[in-house]
């Protein structure tokens, strides 16, 4: 077998800042085969966008990628040149980002956001590239792609500013497309529509896709994989079926756990006490500990990432390995 | 970021008062030390003018017309050197800077305060009142600031003529409406806040609730209009004065002594002009730069 | 878009009409109107005569709404130093000051954009530290002192630029202009970069906050994360969104220009509005005054109009708007 389309080593992004070094990604890995989706979840804070702009090259000052690679068909992106670093950016790597309303420049018309997305990797006509974008936009299901291109981001809905986003990330049919919570700023049905769209594209073109989200009830129904990521660490990864009916780390069950329609009628919603840690100056051991209802002094020790079944790995040192009742 | 702030607070073991707060943040600006340096400095030169001025520069007994347009640091008749050189009267400019910065700094100062009180009481009134006398005094600050500063107060001084009180009233009507805007905007914010409801609950007189519990919540935002205000203020008066309009030729500023070397200027003779238009700026800066630092300091909000 | 121009110009209407109360009540109600607008010299059948044409024999709201037709006729009066109507004079000085103004505003925004573009992308280095102390200067500077230097510097010292006047003029549509000439450009460099001095700070201080605010925008990391090259991402992304607010605060600064040219003027000798006005003052001669006045009222509602018009135009969303 071949190399994984994306395949990240034990990243970590750093932000060196006045205040201190915040580790905001801190040793995270995960990998991810064309066709295939993986679900990094985690809650705000811990980490996965950060992780999703390491991949892109696009942390910015005083944030740096302090540590690990990034390789995508075997290339490390950690380490490669600006200039080569932009060739791929938007061509074979794209991204959707959270909040459609902000994510289209207010001022530039649809057409000039697309056609300059085509021309920035492509030796065409401008002609030719117009083409490319209606097509493009027919793709994400925009009715009449033509007139649409003449408008201005402001004259779309939320959900159909998305489309237009997926389009314009679509346009080179990218090897990686890394969506950071495309869905959580749209309503439920436009939500599930755009999770269609994005599993029926990857299929069609064998698109690695990252799906960034909070919402574990998404990843359910559309990832392959899953990664947990708690205070800028993996803490749980491996296929998502097995990862959430079996949870290894108590803090994927505690997750799990909390996700309301999952609970019986009457009874009070489960929780996970406490609230995420500052990732400044965070203590050494596992950073879940404070809030974990199986700490042991143990925990004050780094815990190893380690297989606990086959393909699934957890960051705990008394995992559940007992069947449990989610 | 807010992360760092929220790990120094407990960092502070000693108590401070908020003066001595405000105090260590201000000079933690060199510069903004600097500022306040030179226009203390500049305050004390325009204040005891008559006592280190090599002369007098109005005391026509003083001055030797043989002296005049003599170049900086050539000794004149009298026997001592003008530094600075001399004007076409033979007075030294040294001299009347230190005079001139006494004119300016009460103008721009004197101003200062009389629009502060005038637009303060204007804005609290304003923003206490509310309904139509707030629309009525808020249109006209409108009005005011929409309308050049330079223009209305050359108007002003058009019709009621030279002098310095004139050059005040001119000021003050240009400048009141900075003050009532924001002292109306702060006042308004605190009205609403739960203190002064409970102020107003308790039956206090008004005139107890404005004066305990608005305005001193208002001052901070004050004193930093207050202190660019002195500064345009200053800016403001050389102008007119250079255009003639300002104050009369028996009290000059260090705008009037600019304009009196203007016609020098084209046959070489620079100082006549040169070094008042310096201790204008001078001026004019280490107050900008003292307001700049207030400004950080007094609200944080309010970073450029 | 008709709506809300027609909404717009009932507004401007107003706002004159309230400014020609203002300048009425400012001329009467200082001393006496006959000796405010009727010229010293003039003897005892002209000042009647004056009196009658004026209706200052009527009651006051009569000699209001006289004064207010006289003024929608174009008469403002009769400078009494020149003894040609006021407002002619002040139409034939207007060119040379709008061309003053459009030099200084055009200079600022040469001057102003790039150094501010390049404060807000590099906000650390020492240049960009540089450039907003000087900013700093700039607005601390008396701009008549400034002139006064360049004067020295450029023109006496150096003897590279004219000190003052306008120079060669080319006559067009009836109005004379300086910057056709090369010789009139040469007398146009110093009072407009000296008139634009207060300007080139703002443009600077305007851009650079915008660029930094502008850096942080989702749309920004989106154009990069679609893989343009930062000159696109900088110059079409970035840049037309500060376009607006910079055009709209140098549009709305364009009147206090033109009002500020006053000062420049003086400094530099140049024959427009400014110098007239200052002169006016200077003898006394009100009808000029009062028509300058006027003149300034109207120029400045007008800007408030464009200024809110090409807004409109620039940004789709205010447009968009206008429309429904």
């Amino acid at each position: 077998m071949s190399a994984p389309t994306l395949e990240v080593r034990n990243l970590r992004t750093h932000f060196f800042t006045r205040g201190g070094v915040v580790k905001a990604v801190d040793d995270v890995s995960f990998t991810v085969e064309a066709g295939k989706v993986m679900g990094l979840v985690g809650e705000s804070g811990s980490g996965k966008t950060v992780t999703g702009f390491s991949i892109l090259g696009l942390v910015d000052a005083p944030g740096r990628i302090a540590g690990g690679q990034i390789l995508f068909k075997g290339r490390d992106l950690a380490t490669l040149p600006e200039a080569e670093m932009r060739g791929l950016r938007g061509n074979r790597i794209a991204m959707i980002f959270q909040d459609p309303m902000m994510t289209l420049n207010p001022v530039l018309r649809i057409d000039t956001q697309m056609i300059e997305t085509v021309l920035a990797h492509a030796k065409v006509s401008r002609e030719e590239a117009r083409q490319r974008s209606r097509d493009a936009l027919g793709q994400v299901g925009i009715p009449s792609p033509d007139e649409r291109l003449k408008a201005y981001p402001h004259q779309f809905s939320g959900g159909m500013r998305q489309r237009v986003a997926i389009a314009i990330a679509l346009l080179h049919k990218p090897d990686v497309i890394v969506a950071d919570e495309p869905t959580t700023a749209l309503d439920v049905t436009i939500q599930g529509q755009i999770l269609a769209e994005a599993q029926k594209l990857c299929a069609q073109f064998g698109t690695a896709l990252v799906w960034i989200t909070h919402d574990l009830s998404v990843v359910a129904g559309l990832a392959d994989d899953i990664a947990v990521m708690y205070a800028g660490k993996v803490v749980e990864s491996g296929p998502v079926t097995q990862v959430l009916d079996a949870p290894l780390h108590p803090y994927t069950l505690g997750l799990i756990g909390s996700v309301p329609s999952r609970n019986r009628r009457g009874e009070p919603l489960r929780q996970i006490p406490g609230m995420t840690p500052s990732l400044l100056n965070l203590p050494a051991g596992c950073a879940f500990r404070s809030r974990c209802p199986r700490a042991e002094p143990g925990c004050a020790e780094p815990p190893p990432m380690a297989e606990y079944r086959p393909g699934q790995h957890a960051r705990c040192i008394h995992p559940h390995q007992e069947a449990v009742a989610a | 970021m807010s992360s760092t702030t929220a790990t120094r607070v407990p960092a502070a073991p000693r108590v401070e008062t908020p003066f001595q707060r405000f105090v260590s943040e201000f000079a933690a600006s060199r510069i903004a030390l600097l500022g306040l340096i030179l226009f203390l400095a500049i305050v004390a030169i325009a204040v005891l003018a008559p006592w280190i001025a090599p002369q007098n520069p109005y005391d026509l007994a003083q001055l030797d017309i043989m002296d005049g347009r003599m170049e900086p640091g050539t000794v004149g008749g009298a026997g001592f050197t003008y530094w600075l050189g001399t004007d076409d009267q033979g007075r030294d400019m040294l001299s009347g800077i230190m005079y001139g910065l006494r004119i300016s700094l009460i103008v721009g100062a004197g101003s200062a305060i009389i629009a502060c009180l005038v637009g303060a009481s204007l804005g609290m009134l304003a923003a206490y009142a509310g309904g139509r006398t707030d629309s009525l005094i808020m249109r006209l600050v409108d009005l005011q600031l929409s309308f050049p500063a330079i223009l209305a107060a050359l108007m002003i001084l058009a019709f009621l003529g030279k002098g310095i009180l004139n050059v005040v009233f001119a000021l003050v009507i240009v400048e009141w409406a900075y003050y009532a805007r924001t002292v109306r905007g702060s006042a308004l914010v605190e009205r609403r806040r739960e203190y002064i409801e409970a102020a107003q609950c308790l039956a206090l007189p008004t005139r107890r609730i404005i004066f305990r519990h608005l305005l001193p919540n208002c001052l901070p935002p004050l004193i930093v209009v207050g202190t660019m205000q002195v500064a345009r203020a200053i800016a403001l008066e050389a102008t007119l004065s250079f255009l003639g309009l300002g104050v009369p030729i028996t009290e000059p500023s260090l705008g009037l002594l600019i304009s009196n070397g203007y016609e020098y200027m084209l046959s070489g003779k620079y100082w006549i002009s040169f070094y008042p238009g310096i201790a204008l700026l001078v001026t004019i800066v280490s107050i900008n730069l003292v307001g700049d630092q207030l400004r950080d300091v007094l609200n944080p909000r309010l970073k450029r | 878009m008709t709506a809300f121009l027609l909404r717009r110009l009932i507004q401007a209407a107003a706002v004159v009409l309230v400014m020609s109360l203002l300048v009425f009540l400012g001329v009467f109600a200082v001393g006496d109107p006959i000796e405010i607008l009727i010229s010293p010299e003039a003897d005892q059948f002209e000042r009647e005569r004056a009196v009658k044409a004026l209706g200052l024999d009527l009651p006051l709201w009569q000699q209001y709404l006289v004064f207010l037709g006289n003024a929608l006729r174009g008469d403002l009066g009769r400078s009494f130093v020149f003894n040609e109507p006021a407002l002619k004079l002040i139409l034939e000085r207007m060119p040379a000051t709008l061309e003053l103004a459009i030099g200084a505003t055009v200079a600022a925004l040469i001057i102003g954009l790039p150094l501010g573009l390049y404060a807000g992308l590099k906000p650390n280095s020492p240049v960009s530290k540089g450039i907003m102390a000087t900013s700093i200067l700039g607005f601390s500077l008396p701009t008549f002192w400034v002139g006064l230097m360049l004067i020295m510097v450029f023109a006496v010292q150096l003897g590279w630029l004219p000190s003052t006047g306008r120079g060669e003029t080319v006559t067009i549509l009836g109005m004379r202009w300086s910057f056709l000439t090369s010789d009139g450009i040469a007398h146009l460099i110093m009072p407009a970069l000296n008139l634009a001095l207060f300007k080139i700070s703002l443009v600077i201080r305007l851009t650079r906050a915008g660029v930094r605010e502008t850096m942080l925008m989702d749309y920004v990391k989106f154009a990069r994360a679609k893989g343009l090259s930062p000159a696109r991402v900088t110059f079409v992304h970035v840049f037309k969104n500060i376009l607006i607010p910079v055009v709209t605060v140098v549009g709305l600064e364009f009147g206090g220009t033109i009002a500020f040219s006053v000062v420049t003027e003086s400094v530099f000798a140049w024959p427009g509005m400014g110098k007239l006005i200052i002169d006016s003052i200077n003898v006394l001669d009100r009808p000029v005054m009062v028509a300058y006045l006027m003149m300034i009222v109207l120029l400045f509602i007008t800007i408030n109009l464009v200024v809110d018009i090409t807004y409109s135009l620039l940004d789709p969303r205010v447009r968009l708007e206008g429309k429904q």
